[in-house]
């Protein structure tokens, strides 16, 4: 399931609900993403706002999901992405996803953070005391996108 | 065709939506970001180095050889920084 919204969200609600039904569910990964305080240059960041394109962004992390689906056998996936103006310390993303066995859990709950940080349309606009700017995206993200290349199954 | 722009290039166009009709030999999305570049001094500074720009034509990923037509909504936009560092 995919949810993108502006509102924060509660870790421990959002997992106590997530595949709660299934008992052929092994184990269940998860990753929290947070606003850090510091910018690539060292900067204090007082908060940023994530904009995003509605529609295309459901579109492309539905795409996300059905991906790791066809690559790992999921019992289910959880991403949830905020967007609007989050301050330091605040939670960004949740990716949660469940499986019988934990190495289908582990990667791909690392797959879908590596692959949407490359696709989902979202933008960060960092606000400092030196005014605001936007992230520019690091080749170091497709790198870590691209790693998934041909890495087809987790099993 | 709905044209929509994002993050910086919405910032140096000064708009974030804009229904064009460029003339038929407008035909993909290469001719249409050199049409759209002669619009205004924002618009070719928006469109100044294309490396930065990422392109969706009806919210698919494409390229600059990729069709456009009546209809369309494309949308413009630097390289995406979601999730977590």
């Amino acid at each position: 399931m995919i949810r993108v919204q502006a509102a924060d969200f509660d870790v421990g609600a959002e997992l106590a609900g997530f595949a709660a039904d299934d008992r052929a569910i092994g184990g269940i990964c998860t990753f929290v993403g947070l606003v850090r305080d510091v910018a690539e240059g060292g900067a204090q960041v007082a908060a940023m706002t994530l904009e995003h394109y509605p529609g295309m962004t459901e579109r492309q992390l539905e795409a996300i999901e059905a991906e790791a689906r066809r690559r790992w056998p999921l019992k289910d996936v959880l991403v949830i992405h905020r967007f609007g103006r989050l301050e330091a310390g605040d939670r960004i993303v949740l990716v949660a996803t469940a499986a019988s066995h934990r190495e289908a859990a582990f990667a791909s709950c690392h797959f879908l953070m590596d692959w949407l940080k490359t696709k989902a349309p979202f933008w960060k606009l960092e606000h400092t005391g030196d005014g605001e700017s936007w992230v520019a995206a690091k080749d170091g993200d497709d790198d870590a996108a691209a790693r998934w290349d041909g890495a087809d199954d987790g099993e | 065709m709905k044209i929509l722009y994002f993050a910086w290039l919405r910032t140096k166009t000064g708009i974030g939506e804009e229904d064009v009709h460029p003339p038929a030999a407008v035909a993909d999305v290469g001719a249409l970001v050199a049409w759209l570049a002669a619009r205004s001094p924002g618009h070719r500074a928006a469109f100044a180095d294309l490396h930065l720009v990422r392109v969706a034509v009806n919210q698919d990923y494409v390229g600059l050889d990729h069709p456009v037509k009546e209809g369309d909504e494309i949308a413009f936009f630097p390289p995406v920084t979601g999730g977590a560092r």
